[in-house]
């Protein structure tokens, strides 16, 4: 469609093999990157067909009720609206909703400040070697498989928390913001251990980008930062952060993304336990977590509701993940619209 | 459009507006040394914040492993109440392996077409777009849609063509998007050089371009390759489990993975099942570490006969990291 126009201007017979060849090349590359939209678009589509009936049967009420109950799987199923269920079913997904969207803003509240910190730190004033060493620490720590973070966390992390920093936490002042830090610390299996251990998994998403950012700000704008007698930090505040920052907002997007559907740690560390956590310690679940430790009794359901009730779990996650997606690219848009070159602009 | 000054944080904070001239008294000067300092020593406790987890997890998992380490759990296989680890491993390889071609297939061809070839228009916004929230989805629900359509649906039972599937979905934005990076990264004085030289498009996109391009998209696969090893979420209702080795067979046999033992024998009441989940946490780190040794090899061979060795050859000795 675009191969002709991919042509320089050639003549004669090595043109036309060529133009095949360039031909060839864009059809077969044009397909495979149609595969992401296509896996997106069927993605979609079979949860959203596969979470009909549960949608149809559970109606509001599933995302503002607090109950899991999948009912009498051995008694006579009953009819409800056109859905077949067993005797008693009712679902409410409402904790699983908070228990996701609390343990990723403790893990983003927590990831960023050090990510951001330890990217800049690395960037700014650590020899090329340090700066290589640390490069490969985050690689490794993107690379810890969340199975692991899991088991680091429910044995060790987790344990050590409840041992050596919660009671710190818990006699904090009465006062807001620590007043959030009462109560029952427990045995570091809940809320606070698994936004602390997505903390750690998200924070290489960010440092990374933010590191790759602030080393593609052109010198000359730092160096006419210094030449005004700027402090390093007060050049650093007035370029890199503008230079940099519609990309650490992208990648902080994506790290709550990861955040959000975090399933093996979340489901090792709080203990995949079916309720709201009752306070900063509490033990509770996530969608993706109430999914991956559900699915395999879901199945046990004759009538399948069960099934297609964690179907309308994973449309709810993918479409709060989708929302914050979107709205992440609609806020770099935004903002990248104003001075793309802050510094200079205006000469 | 510009006001004509810079707002400078922090110099000026208390008094408003921060004069060009006259901000020379001495407490002015301190506090801007203060707030320097401040600044560096916060960046200093976050990254020291970021090694900690790294070595901790790392110690955690040799210490729990090591000691009990028997090296006949890669000889022998899953009884399901003990045995050794040999299915998984295997398993673990062939599953590396097939998502290696898949998604680098796919992804690879997806960034060649996004940075290269299409040009910029609705489309390729759109291309991109999806990429990206597709790379937003997560695991759980992509192993979701996959044991609903190809496990159930299709009436592939628990298989391995399955598992390949959904994690390739999961991975191919990532290959696609280190690859367009890679590709937009390389000068377009390079492409003008191979074209002035007469070469074909399809020449320079090979020669030139991709071989710059190289480290990038080697980064952006072994990434992929890494996550195939440690996920779990994707595979467990997909790929499932099993005691055998795979068969070769992409359907209607389940494949056993070094993450699943982790996943379920981790709290096993026997000792010995239990040792098994961290010898598998064990394995599973020490190729995640492999793959990312094998990707800065890559990077620095390919460095090393870049072409812009040879024209920014005083760059490396800069000491500051980064572009200068």
């Amino acid at each position: 469609m675009q191969g002709g126009s991919f042509v320089a201007g050639t003549t004669g017979w090595r043109s036309r093999s060529r133009l095949l060849g360039e031909r060839a090349l864009a059809a077969a590359t044009a397909v495979t990157a149609v595969v992401p939209l296509g896996a997106l678009v069927a993605t979609v589509v079979i949860l959203v067909v596969e979470a009909l009936p549960a949608i149809r049967f559970n109606g509001w009420h599933f995302l503002v009720g607090s109950a899991w109950r999948p009912g009498d799987y051995y008694g006579e199923p009953v009819r409800t609206g056109g859905v077949l269920h067993p005797a008693g079913a009712s679902y409410g997904a409402f904790p699983l909703v908070i228990g996701t969207i609390e343990s990723s803003a403790i893990a983003l509240v927590v990831a960023f400040p050090v990510a951001v910190g330890a990217a800049v730190l690395v960037v700014e004033k650590l020899p090329a070697r340090l700066a290589g060493a640390i490069g490969f620490c985050l690689e490794v720590l993107a690379g810890i498989p969340s199975v692991v973070f899991g088991l680091w966390g429910v044995l060790e992390f987790g344990p050590w928390l409840a041992r050596d920093v919660y009671p710190i936490l818990a006699h904090l002042p009465n006062i807001p913001p620590f007043d959030i830090f009462r109560g029952n610390v427990g045995h570091g299996l809940g809320l606070l251990s698994g936004g602390l251990v997505l903390a750690c998994m998200i924070v290489p998403i960010i440092a990374a980008t933010t590191r790759d950012l602030l080393r593609q700000v052109p010198g000359a704008t730092k160096e006419g930062a210094v030449a005004l007698g700027m402090t390093h930090a007060e050049s650093f505040r007035a370029v890199q952060v503008r230079w940099v920052r519609t990309g650490v907002l992208g990648a902080v997007i994506l790290g709550l993304g990861r955040a959000l559907g975090e399933t093996i740690a979340i489901a090792l560390v709080t203990g995949s336990v079916l309720q709201s956590a009752t306070n900063i310690y509490g033990g509770m679940t996530t969608i993706a977590a109430t999914i991956v430790s559900l699915l395999d009794s879901a199945e046990g359901d004759p009538t399948g509701l069960a099934v297609r009730t964690l179907a309308e779990a994973a449309l709810v996650l993918a479409l709060l993940t989708l929302v914050v997606n979107i709205g992440a690219r609609l806020m770099v848009r935004r903002s990248a619209r104003g001075a793309a070159l802050p510094i200079g602009a205006g000469f | 459009m510009s006001s004509g000054t810079i707002r400078v944080p922090g110099l000026g904070g208390a008094g408003g507006s921060a004069g060009p001239a006259g901000s020379g008294s001495l407490t002015i000067a301190r506090r801007r040394r203060v707030a320097d300092r401040a600044l560096w020593s916060a960046c200093a406790l976050a990254l020291a914040l970021v090694v900690a987890p790294v070595v901790w997890v790392l110690v955690e998992v040799v210490r729990e492993a090591v000691p009990g380490w028997q090296w006949s759990v890669l000889w022998t296989r899953s009884t399901g109440a003990g045995g050794g680890l040999s299915n998984a491993v295997v398993g673990t390889f062939v599953i590396m392996l097939g998502v290696g071609v898949l998604a680098g297939g796919v992804g690879l061809g997806a960034g060649v077409y996004l940075a290269e070839i299409a040009r910029p228009s609705w489309r390729t916004a759109v291309l991109r777009s999806a990429s990206e929230v597709l790379s937003g989805v997560p695991s759980i629900v992509l192993g979701y849609v996959g044991y609903e359509a190809l496990v159930v649906g299709l009436h592939w039972g628990f298989s391995l063509l399955a598992g390949l599937i959904v994690l390739s979905v999961l991975v191919v934005p990532y290959v696609a998007k280190s690859t367009e990076l890679a590709l937009d990264q390389v000068p377009l004085a390079y492409r003008e050089g191979g074209e002035a030289l007469g070469m074909a498009k399809t020449r320079v996109l090979r020669t030139v371009v991709l071989r710059s391009a190289v480290p990038g998209i080697a980064t952006g696969i072994i990434i992929a390759l890494a996550i195939s090893v440690g996920e779990t979420a994707p595979l467990i209702y997909t790929a499932f489990w099993s005691n055998g080795y795979p068969t070769g067979a992409l359907l209607h046999q389940p494949v056993g993975y070094l993450t699943y033992a982790t996943w379920s024998f981790y709290d096993d009441p026997s000792t010995a099942v239990r040792a098994l989940a961290f010898d598998a946490s064990l394995l599973v780190v020490v190729v995640v570490l492999a793959l990312i040794a094998i990707s800065r090899l890559v990077v620095r061979r390919a460095q090393r006969y870049s072409p812009e060795r040879a024209l920014g050859a005083g760059r490396r000795r800069g000491g500051q990291a980064g572009v200068d």
